[in-house]
């Protein structure tokens, strides 16, 4: 892999940067791997990368039907955060947060983190109520959470409607100064160029069709480039997750919704954080290209067409107009939908499965991306020793049948 | 948006009016005292989830209030019948195979904008069983 680095920047600029090599190869499918991951978006290649850095499991292949991050990697509104309520979200997602700070370096990639800070508004008491307890069970946790006065909101959001004559009047706020913001594509590629590097094959335009399983022991996959065996299988397949779970003969309490996002034209910097709010259901932030990211929340029915529906658009750019009047008449580019695969209780599930060998890491609905080093650093140690990381025994399939379930949809809310 | 037929009113009325409710068909268990872990958590937590037709419940909260059933493509979206509560459907994704199969009916697969969806996916929307 050829690093790079400033002198690296000057050296090529010297022959017009014409001569980068390829960022990762793209080989045939071989016979037989340890480990198969079905997915190729952020989740499954950090899985890869830490299967092969953490744990020497080099012989891997992701196998990914479209081309690598093109699902709800390149859907999300990027946001990084880990003020989740309880010990065990919040364990999981704040040992992403961890990784997240030191990915760059670790990638030789710049995923371009910045630590901007995420506020989620109050606007009624029972929100502020739920956020100063959000805020103390953070704070018990070592995570960096505080609740913020409208005065204090005001100075970091100078554009923000704070008065007491608002619509839905922000009574406070919490904040995670740690939070920010991530180049979605940038993770993608950088974690599939440091796998390839490793050794791990990207396999792009490869769907799986079906699951090779004997005496309930899975030892490979069918795919539209032929069979290929593996004893350990890991599926990394968001939206997609339940027609998988179907083709190995068994059900996941899953549903699968269309969840929007749109941005606006590109705008000089007029906000350098990222507000969220769940009570009038909107948040927003500002790409370093000067575009508003704004989030919308799912359409309630099921779908896995990656498109949302226009009442949802409405009501979401009613609240983000209402909380900032100076973007009435900002114009918006594009909109887009991504397939999220809700769990009942706004968890992922991280589990063995009936099937012995197959692994399925999925449920992160409304926001996986924030915990897609995390969730692949746990995944790859599930993988690799077959038996649950510490972080994810709490998200065994098992919670269904137990009632042991982590109710984060507080947290989890609107803001993705 | 949606243009859905409250099978009640006998009207098409905008998808503002309503609000889906999940998957139809699904039975309390008559004894829960009598459930295993698995039957009750199966009933609480798990649901079909298929990309293709699917049989859900929707109710028209700012219209007359009801419940009742749709049947509808999750791929293309499009809603195929809707029917009172208590009524089987008469169009399933089994139905619709056999009628494609015989010729007599083209199921719509177009629409679709899924990454890299290959003719098994599309045989899937179809209700194809693969």
């Amino acid at each position: 892999m050829q690093r790079y680095s400033g002198f690296g920047l000057a050296k090529h600029a010297l022959s017009h940067h014409e001569n980068w090599e390829r960022q990762w190869r793209n080989p045939t499918p071989k016979k037989q791997y340890d480990v198969i991951i079905v997915g190729g978006g952020g989740h499954g290649l950090a899985t890869a990368y830490y299967l092969a850095k953490e744990h020497g499991i080099k012989n891997v292949a992701v196998l990914e039907k479209g081309w690598l991050g093109g699902g709800n990697t390149a859907r999300n509104t990027t946001i990084v955060r880990s003020n989740y309520l309880w010990d065990e979200s919040a364990a999981l997602y704040e040992h992403a947060m961890k990784l997240w700070e030191g990915l760059s370096q670790d990638l030789n990639y710049n995923v371009m983190f910045s630590q901007r800070g995420v506020m989620n508004l109050g606007h009624t008491l029972q929100d502020m109520r739920d956020i100063q307890r959000r805020v103390n069970a953070n704070r018990l946790n070592g995570i960096d959470s505080e609740v913020l006065t409208p005065e204090q909101i005001q100075e970091i959001v100078p554009i923000m409607d704070c008065s007491k004559n608002a619509r839905y009047p922000i009574l406070g706020a919490s904040w995670q100064p740690r939070a920010g913001v991530a180049r979605h594509d940038a993770v993608a590629w950088g974690f599939a160029r440091a796998a390839d590097a490793l050794g791990v094959d990207l396999l792009q335009n490869t769907e799986v069709t079906g699951f090779k399983i004997r005496d309930g022991r899975v030892f490979g996959v069918h795919t539209n480039r032929g069979d290929i065996e593996a004893k350990t299988v890991g599926c990394v397949a968001a939206g997609n997750s339940g027609v998988l779970a179907k083709m190995a003969g068994f059900r996941l309490p899953l549903e699968s919704h269309p969840l929007q996002a749109l941005v606006s034209e590109p705008l000089k910097p007029i906000l350098d954080t990222v507000v969220m709010s769940n009570h009038v259901h909107g948040y927003i932030s500002q790409t370093d290209k000067g575009d508003l990211v704004i989030g919308a929340g799912i359409d309630g029915y099921n779908g896995y067409g990656q498109r949302g529906s226009y009442p949802t658009v409405e009501h979401t750019l009613q609240a983000i107009v209402e909380m900032f009047p100076i973007f009435s008449r900002v114009r918006m580019n594009r909109q887009w939908g991504g397939i999220v695969d809700t769990c009942p209780d706004a968890c992922p599930i991280l589990s063995a499965t009936p099937v012995k060998g197959l692994y399925f890491n999925c449920g992160w609905g409304t926001g996986g991306f924030k915990a897609t080093p995390g969730s692949g650093h746990v995944f790859a140690w599930t993988l690799a020793k077959n038996q649950a990381h510490p972080l994810a025994a709490p998200f065994s399939i098992d919670r269904f049948h137990s009632g042991a379930l982590v109710d984060e949809h507080g947290a989890a809310g609107v803001a993705h | 948006m949606f243009h859905i037929y409250c099978p009640y009113c006998e009207e098409l009325r905008e998808e503002e009016e309503f609000h889906p409710k999940g998957q139809a068909h699904i039975e309390r268990p008559k004894d829960p005292e009598a459930c295993s872990d698995e039957e009750w958590g199966d009933y609480l937590f798990f649901r079909d989830n298929p990309r293709g037709i699917h049989h859900e419940l929707w109710v028209h909260a700012v219209g007359c209030r009801k419940f009742f059933n749709a049947t509808r493509n999750t791929v293309t979206y499009e809603i195929l019948e809707t029917y009172k509560m208590g009524e089987q459907p008469t169009i399933t994704a089994e139905s619709l195979a056999n009628r494609e199969a015989l010729g007599s009916v083209q199921v719509a697969g177009g629409g679709q904008q899924t990454v890299g969806a290959s003719n098994a996916s599309v045989a899937s929307v179809k209700g194809v069983k693969a």
